[in-house]
């Protein structure tokens, strides 16, 4: 009765302090909702139950290290961390896929469909979206190079006439705009490969 | 009264739970586990 009553934030800076039952409170307060999640993406209990262990080490690893800085947001960022972990076990799967071998050559065990299945474009898609979420935390300047060479497709000539700064400018402010992108990614943690 | 023919939805049948032997495992794991700092770098221990 009274755990309820202890919110999220509290909990995560009680076991950062080093307050281990903290952790069973978080634990048991949300693990029907991040196994449910995975479940609904893998549609198996043990590679489910796989994936929820190996989000809590991660949590877990995160906390201890005093690298988690989400105050308020818990439950949102093991969902991310468990997404991104079920997105891995769907790419580690394609890499290496199963053949169940009835006895009988299957022809489509050699033959492969080279367009993106349902799983990848959804993966495709999310990616897009987190990309230009991540662009629109840019600078205006760096903001404006980026689109204007990776979406409109336009040469740094181009962009510096219509800027009307010099291409060394433009060329610095592309760099700049990937470099705080890559900040960005490896901060949060972010996986943008399909 | 009219029949319903819908299946039900195998999700809503299913407890979905970790098993207590997981969550266990993640406590222990927790218990275990020390972050060393050492010099702005950060090692893992685990100690059983």
């Amino acid at each position: 009765m009274q755990n309820e009553l202890i919110t999220d934030a509290t909990l995560v800076s009680n076991y950062i302090k080093g307050e281990e039952p903290a952790l069973e409170v978080l634990i048991k307060r949300h693990k029907q909702r991040i196994y449910s999640f995975i479940y609904s993406k893998v549609l198996d209990k043990d590679i489910a139950e796989d994936i929820f262990q190996d989000t809590f080490i991660k949590v877990i690893k995160t906390l201890k290290r005093g690298k988690y800085n989400e105050e308020g947001k818990f439950l949102p960022w093991v969902m991310r961390i468990s997404h991104n972990l079920v997105i891995d076990h769907f790419r580690r799967n394609n890499r290496m896929p199963k053949f169940s071998n009835s006895g009988d050559f299957n022809i489509f065990s050699v033959l492969s469909d080279t367009a993106l299945d349902a799983e990848r474009t959804l993966i495709k898609m999310q990616v897009e979206s987190d990309v230009r979420k991540l662009i629109e935390e840019l600078p205006a300047d760096q903001k404006e190079v980026l689109v204007m060479r990776m979406y409109n497709d336009m040469s740094f000539k181009e962009i510096s006439d219509k800027t009307g700064v010099s291409i060394n400018t433009a060329l610095g402010r592309m760099r700049y705009a990937l470099i705080n992108m890559r900040k960005i990614i490896d901060k949060h943690n972010i996986i943008l490969t399909n | 009264m009219a029949k319903l023919y819908s299946k039900k939805n195998p999700q809503t049948q299913l407890d979905l739970n970790p098993k207590d032997e997981t969550i266990k495992f993640l406590l222990d794991y927790s218990k275990a586990l020390s972050v060393i700092n050492c010099n702005k770098m950060k090692f893992e221990a685990l100690l059983n």
